[in-house]
């Protein structure tokens, strides 16, 4: 829930609500992207950007080289496996394999 | 040094340590008494005892688990609020995996699920409020906890919830912040702290000025950091290089993800939602003053507390607890009369033994269980 984890953003699925699709570790599922856009960077030009996503809010922009050391960090931690899990648990999520 | 090797980058580490080793020397007082800096953040205690970051360092420091794990610090009282909403007829009560386990006083999320209320483990709020738009003839509650790392997350689902419209979301506001929340521990007698390693996540939201007050009034060095073993290394050494050159200021580790002024849309969502408690219950250090934030009254109609009926009792922490002293690192995990006896992950009497953030649950996981053992004795014969 704190750590959060690393995504890459795969399309814009809903424009006026900023949501986009995001991958994280194989499992995709829409994004909440509202502090994320910025006057220079629209959500249209976040498409393959990497997030680090806290509980489906992408809350910062990171370089895919950071977003590659934080999974492999998260997945020592146990925080990989365990944070996969509750967005394909969540009834909710949009997970799409 | 058994970890050194799975660091990003083995050499900067060892380099680290070494500067480390070198500075504590030049550091006068710590011939007299060993330096004490706290790790506020769970993350970083998951980290520092996953990579056995304690025992790599020289002796003279001594690393205090702060109080940072959302879901250890939610005292007794709270669990039984949420098992009271989830006990409500027509209620769905929805909440993150990581609180289902916390102990009430007299039971569990997951033992009122057993018992057949509606309760669901949601990844998201989002996923509470597409619940609540599927299920038009139920209240669906969103157990929200958390510090300002997952503050705006909450505040701007409450908003997307009005903007639809929609008429059965709650949310049970237990969010709490993090400044009182250090000051504090500041203030506290007990404790005497030499510095800080400031929080990675919840500074990306707030900024790093926030924490000035640290420096200038109480003259402490506080570095933003990052939860990678190797950021917790250079993190302390920073602290160090401030204490050893008498300088206390914010310093930012972690700037490739904290910005200084933190993330405007978070801090805008914030502001419109939520306003300060007068005070707020933690589990193990009481009531602290400003520490919680509840619903503003223009959203009240998405506010649980206002909504339902919620008991609010205050009920005490179990006499044979020692959290308190834990969190405040009065006393180290394994000094506690349960620890590992009646109080085990499986079992846990404290919420520091449910999440793998809380100091207890990570010694117990990946603690040298050889020096716990040693220390253990060693507490026992003296007292
Ligand atoms: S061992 Fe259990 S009861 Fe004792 S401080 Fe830790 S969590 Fe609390």
């Amino acid at each position: 829930m704190c750590l959060g984890i690393p995504g890459q953003v795969v399309k814009i699925t809903d424009p006026t609500r900023n949501l986009a699709l995001v991958d994280v570790s194989g499992v995709q599922r829409e994004v909440n992207m509202d502090c994320i856009v910025e006057d220079y960077r629209p959500l249209n030009a976040c498409v393959g950007d990497w997030v680090l996503v806290h509980v489906g809010f992408a809350m910062s922009r990171i370089s895919e080289d950071e977003a590659n050391a934080t999974l492999k960090v998260l997945t020592e931690l146990g925080e990989v496996q365990s944070e996969v899990d509750a967005m394909r648990q969540s009834g909710q999520a949009n997970v799409k394999l | 040094m058994k970890y050194v090797d799975e660091f990003r980058d083995p050499t900067k580490a060892k380099f680290l340590l070494k500067e480390i080793q070198a500075l504590v020397k030049s550091i006068e007082v710590t011939k007299t008494r060993p330096l004490y800096i706290m790790e506020v953040c769970g993350g970083h205690t998951h980290a520092i005892f996953r990579y056995g970051v304690e025992t790599m360092l020289p002796d003279e420091i001594e690393l205090v688990h702060g109080p940072g794990c959302p879901v250890c610090v939610l005292p007794m009282g709270r669990v039984d609020d949420c098992v009271a909403l989830a006990e409500t007829p027509g209620v769905i009560f929805t909440t993150f995996g990581d609180a289902m386990r916390v102990p009430g006083s007299k039971k569990s999320l997951l033992q009122a699920r057993a018992e057949g209320c509606d309760v669901r483990m949601v990844y998201s709020p989002l996923d509470s409020l597409a619940l609540a738009k599927e299920n038009p003839d139920k209240q669906v509650v969103f157990f929200a906890l958390g510090f300002e790392t997952t503050m705006p997350s909450t505040a701007l689902t409450i908003l997307q919830a009005e903007r639809e419209g929609v008429e059965n979301f709650t949310v049970f506001c237990n969010h709490i912040t993090i400044i009182p929340t250090i000051k504090a521990i500041l203030d506290s007698p007990e404790l005497s702290l030499d510095g800080f390693l400031g929080p990675g996540h919840v500074s990306m939201v707030i900024g790093d000025s926030s924490y000035d007050f640290i420096a200038d009034h109480y003259n402490r060095p506080l570095v933003i950091t990052g939860f990678e073993p190797l950021d917790v290394l250079q993190g302390i050494w920073m602290v160090l290089k401030q204490i050893a050159e008498g300088r206390s200021e914010i310093e930012n580790q972690y700037n490739r993800v904290v910005p200084s002024g933190g993330n405007p849309a978070a801090l805008e969502a914030i502001a419109k939602v939520y306003e300060l408690r007068e005070f707020f219950e933690w589990r193990g250090l009481g009531s602290i003053d400003h520490s919680g934030i509840r619903i503003r009254e223009p959203y009240a109609k998405f506010d649980a507390e206002q909504q339902f009926s919620v008991p609010a009792l205050k009920i005490a922490d179990p006499k044979s607890c020692q959290c308190g002293e834990v969190l405040k690192g009065v006393i180290k995990p394994w000094d506690c009369k349960v620890f590992g006896t009646e109080c085990t992950p499986e079992t846990p009497l404290g919420a520091l033994m449910v999440s793998s953030e809380g100091a207890c649950a990570a010694y117990y996981q990946f603690g040298d269980l050889e020096k716990i053992h040693d220390a253990k004795q060693k507490h026992e014969e003296t007292v």
